[in-house]
């Protein structure tokens, strides 16, 4: 027992305990909701009959909504559908940002201009704004899969803005100098010699757009986007708003989905705040830091007895 | 003036794209726009008059015999007139006219929300940096990032369910129906009294700038002429402002165009909830109603929002920095 408490991963884990509750977090309502038949019995789009809006407690541990569906099902099997958007769409997302901010910033020049210009216009036309009429535009209701792609198709540019400067600072230094005077090709100067540099800046980018992606499809979903029969936390949050759920009181319609993606953005924000301290040594300075304050009081309070 | 220049330029090949956008996305739609449409409104039990069946036609620029790009021309022009076309939604409204009456109180609650949230943020990110190290700044760092990840949306709900539900505050709209204020006075009381919760809304989705003022500062107090200002003896106060904001300051206007267009988002939705009669109100309305003038009017007129803003921005950045004005000399020269 205690060589698993002092090996090295337990080890890494106790020294930083925001990437600890983080990763808690995110497993919680990873297990939760891609093991959702173990903790419910009810299937989400089951209606109890005669069970309407009844509270929670009882057969429904989080009561019904107003068709009489179970929540407590519908929370676990719609968080299902929530993270695979949140992944997809958050992978879309990074895969273009990487192609248009990489490649623009080691090409440079005409090519650079003309994709640096797209981004910046794409990032001052609102993005909400424009997410919303593409999905309109889309007839036949709008699958989670085509969310993904209109998530990942307009949010892409504020991450290629990042990893363009990135590659811009990056290409200039003395390494690729050398490599490019070894003669090394294009395509592997980019991938062995710039690329791992930039890497925990690409995890950091990825986790942050995931949890832009999840919340987004949340949002478009909230506004009346969406299929609303597929059962997603976007969707039970729709549900709640129009059947004035809130305004009577009924709280337990919408604490599930707003737990998960409360639980799921905060895991997600604090892993990518451990991935910033553990690539950047300036960041990890600063607990050394709140340990120098702490010796300073210490002493401070020592030395008040002493007077 | 070059700089200038050169940012007005930027943002008319913004403003071009937003309208290429508008012409183009429904002509890459598979099936003819114009049925498709006339037939859901059909359906919707609109009535479909020639006069509709017109805008229609005129949205799209959908006309088979002139070629695209004069047809996309036709449109710009129409656009540069003011004849947006009219709203199915609002039916007798133009939409123009529509999207007028609904963007003050948009622009208000966005602006005033960007106002305090700047502040604000930029006051908590001067503070936290330096401290660094702090408990103060862990929980504030991390507890803004964590605000500003969550949706506006569930903000909004909880927020509204505990202080507008309880009775504190209004449950919607922006001022009291059918009153009808005496004084000023009374009327600016009504309409803070019903904005204040929506703006706390949209004020905690910004508590992410705390980060980028934080991170600048940090980069600011490494730098030698701060450390001159200490061995100065300088007191702390002005080194912290005086020198250190100063510059820290820049980037975080220079970046405010990407907060600008988060915080509009974040409102659009807001109103949704709070049922605030903003431009997020008739969007909603007309997403429901599949009216397609209206979301295009929207889509250019939130554009036109982004870019003053924006503007507002880069003049700011002139004033701030000096860099800027001696290049538009050289420029001149």
């Amino acid at each position: 027992m205690k060589k698993i408490w002092n090996s090295t991963p337990v080890r890494f884990l106790r020294s930083s305990p925001r990437l600890t509750i983080g990763i808690c977090l995110v497993l919680v309502v990873l297990f939760m909701t891609l093991a959702a038949p173990l903790f419910t019995s009810y299937d989400p789009n089951f209606r109890s009959a005669g069970e309407y809006h009844s509270a929670p407690g009882g057969t429904h541990f989080l009561g019904t909504t107003q068709l009489g569906k179970d929540v407590w099902s519908q929370v676990l099997y719609g968080g299902q559908k929530s993270l695979m958007v949140g992944i997809l769409a958050g992978a879309l997302t990074i895969i273009l940002s990487m192609f248009f901010g990489i490649s623009s910033g080691y090409i440079g020049g005409a090519y650079d201009s003309i994709v640096s210009t797209l981004t910046n216009v794409l990032m001052v036309i609102p993005n909400i704004v424009l997410l919303l009429i593409v999905s309109s535009m889309v007839d036949g209701g709008v699958s989670p899969l085509v969310i993904c792609l209109i998530i990942g198709l307009t949010s892409w540019p504020w991450n290629a803005r990042v990893l363009r400067a990135q590659t811009m600072s990056i290409r200039n230094r003395e390494f690729v100098y050398s490599a490019e005077t070894l003669g090394e090709s294009k395509i592997r100067i980019l991938f062995v010699e710039i690329m791992p540099n930039m890497l925990s800046m690409i995890t950091s980018a990825f986790v942050g757009t995931m949890i832009y992606a999840i919340m987004a499809h949340a949002t478009l979903e909230f506004i009346g986007f969406g299929d609303p029969l597929s059962v997603t936390w976007g969707t039970m949050l729709y549900n709640a708003q129009n059947t004035g759920a809130l305004q009577s009181g009924i709280w337990w319609e919408i604490i599930g989905p707003v737990m998960g993606l409360v639980m799921l953005g905060t895991g997600l924000t604090l892993i990518n705040f451990s991935i910033d301290e553990i690539s950047n040594p300036k960041l990890r300075a600063q607990r050394i830091m709140r340990d120098y304050y702490k010796a300073k009081k210490r002493q401070q309070r020592k030395v008040g007895k002493a007077v | 003036m070059k700089y200038i220049s050169k940012r007005l330029g930027f943002y008319l090949v913004a403003f071009f794209a937003a309208v290429a956008l508008n012409f183009f996305l429904p002509r890459l739609m598979p099936g003819n726009p114009v049925q498709m449409y006339l037939a859901e409104m059909s359906q919707s039990g609109g009535k479909i008059d020639p006069q509709v069946i017109a805008s229609v036609e005129q949205m799209f620029g959908y006309d088979g015999s002139v070629p695209l790009i004069q047809s996309f021309f036709h449109y710009v022009v129409n656009i540069f007139k003011g004849d947006w076309g009219v709203s199915f939604a609002y039916y007798p409204q133009t939409v123009l006219g529509a999207v007028q009456r609904a963007m003050g109180w948009t622009i208000f609650l966005m602006g005033t929300s960007l106002i305090i949230g700047f502040i604000v943020n930029n006051l908590l990110g001067i503070l936290v940096a330096w401290k660094r190290g702090s408990r103060l700044d862990t929980t504030l760092t991390v507890g803004g990032q964590i605000l500003a990840n969550i949706p506006s949306a569930i903000t909004a709900l909880l927020l509204s369910f505990w202080l507008c539900y309880s009775g504190v505050f209004p449950l919607g709209y922006a001022v009291t129906p059918l009153y009808q204020p005496p004084t000023v006075w009374a009327f600016i009381k009504d309409v803070l009294y019903h904005a204040a919760v929506p703006l706390l809304a949209i004020f905690s989705t910004s508590l992410g700038g705390i980060m980028g003022m934080r991170a600048n500062m940090i980069n600011q107090l490494g730098d030698d002429y701060i450390v001159m200002g200490i061995a100065k003896g300088l007191p702390e106060h002005k080194i912290m402002f005086g020198y250190g904001a100063r510059n820290a300051l820049l980037p975080v206007v220079t970046s405010l165009a990407m907060q600008i267009g988060f915080m509009l988002g974040g409102s659009l939705i807001i109103e949704q909830v709070f049922n605030y009669p903003g431009l997020g109100k008739i969007m909603v309305n007309a997403i429901n109603r599949r009216d397609y003038p209206l979301m295009q009017g929207i889509l250019l007129m939130t554009t036109i929002i982004m870019l003053s803003a924006n503007f507002l921005a880069d003049i700011s950045v002139l004033i701030l920095d000096p860099r800027t004005r001696t290049q538009s000399m050289k420029g001149k020269k």
